[in-house]
């Protein structure tokens, strides 16, 4: 065993163990808890790929930024975990919500099982063979380079997304449950105007 | 060397989870972060790929999926604290005005 293999076993089990208790957990804040263990675990991950600047990433944005702004819902909301989430569904119901995922998943192996029988990936070396890399590949200056030279339209556009997402944002958790008419008709109004444009 | 599998079929297992959490949990919040977890199970399969086919552009597709999870995230919080606003309730199952 290699200390790549041991490297991508031991993150890839954290990934998948923080991931499945963050679906099984009651209380929210112990669910986004173990989602930062599972993005770190990915980032392992990433970092072993060549993706060094994308790792940072994931780390500084998803488990720094992303992950904090949901505890702060949560604690704006006052989640503990033990609200009443209603009748639990029945049990063929969330027998066939199982079988479901589990078939997919299947479904997905057996695609990444069958694309490298056939010569796909022909003009990357043998199928499923990973090429040598540079010592500087995924290193936050080629990155750069590829994203403000050929992607840079997209770069721009992403922009103008994150713009939308921040006056959204603000009109919707906004309004005020005390002053409803004018500030529910102006923060309305203001919604209109940016679907008409 | 790993091959490239071993990752691609990691990012499935990820991608699954993700979708027992979308179709079973009853916690809003949850339900959110699964959606996240299945995007990132996304942004695994492009690195792996990037990483095969020795080209940089899948970092950049990671790089715009991640601002597109960041832009949905605060619409998405802000529409449930809107929701939990009028409803005082993050139960999915209560959220069925559309339901026939």
């Amino acid at each position: 065993m290699t200390l790549d293999l041991v490297i991508f076993l031991i993150s890839s089990v954290v990934a998948v163990f923080g991931a499945t208790m963050m679906i099984t957990q009651r209380n929210p804040i112990a669910s986004v808890l173990f989602m930062i263990l599972s993005l770190l675990a990915q980032a392992v991950l990433y970092i072993q790929l060549g993706a060094l600047f994308m790792g940072a990433v994931l780390v500084i944005v998803y488990a720094g930024a992303i992950l904090v702004l949901f505890l702060f819902v949560i604690m704006l909301l006052n989640l503990r975990g033990h609200e009443s989430l209603g009748q639990p569904s029945p049990p063929i119901s969330l027998t066939i919500k199982y079988a479901l995922a589990v078939l997919f998943v299947l479904e997905l192996i057996m695609v990444v099982k069958s694309s490298f029988s056939s010569d796909l990936f022909a003009d990357a070396g043998s199928p499923g063979v990973m090429v040598m890399q540079t010592d500087t590949f995924g290193a936050a200056n080629d990155v750069a380079v590829l994203l403000f030279q050929r992607y840079l339209y997209p770069f721009e556009l992403t922009s103008i997304l994150l713009l939308v997402a921040v006056v959204g944002a603000v009109i919707l958790a906004h309004r005020s449950r005390d002053d409803d008419g004018p500030v529910d008709a102006a923060s309305s109004g203001e919604s209109e105007g940016k679907a008409a444009e | 060397m790993i091959p490239i599998s071993a990752y691609l079929v990691v990012a499935a297992v990820l991608f699954g989870i993700g979708t027992v959490g979308v179709l079973t949990s009853r916690n809003l919040i949850i339900v959110f972060m699964s959606v996240e977890l299945m995007l990132n199970a996304g942004n695994l399969v492009l690195i792996a790929f990037s990483r095969a086919l020795n080209v940089l552009d899948g970092h950049v597709f990671v790089f715009l999926v991640l601002t597109v999870a960041a832009a949905e995230a605060a619409v998405g919080l802000a529409m449930l604290i809107t929701l939990y606003r009028n409803r005082e309730t993050v139960n999915i199952d209560r959220f069925d005005l559309l339901k026939w």
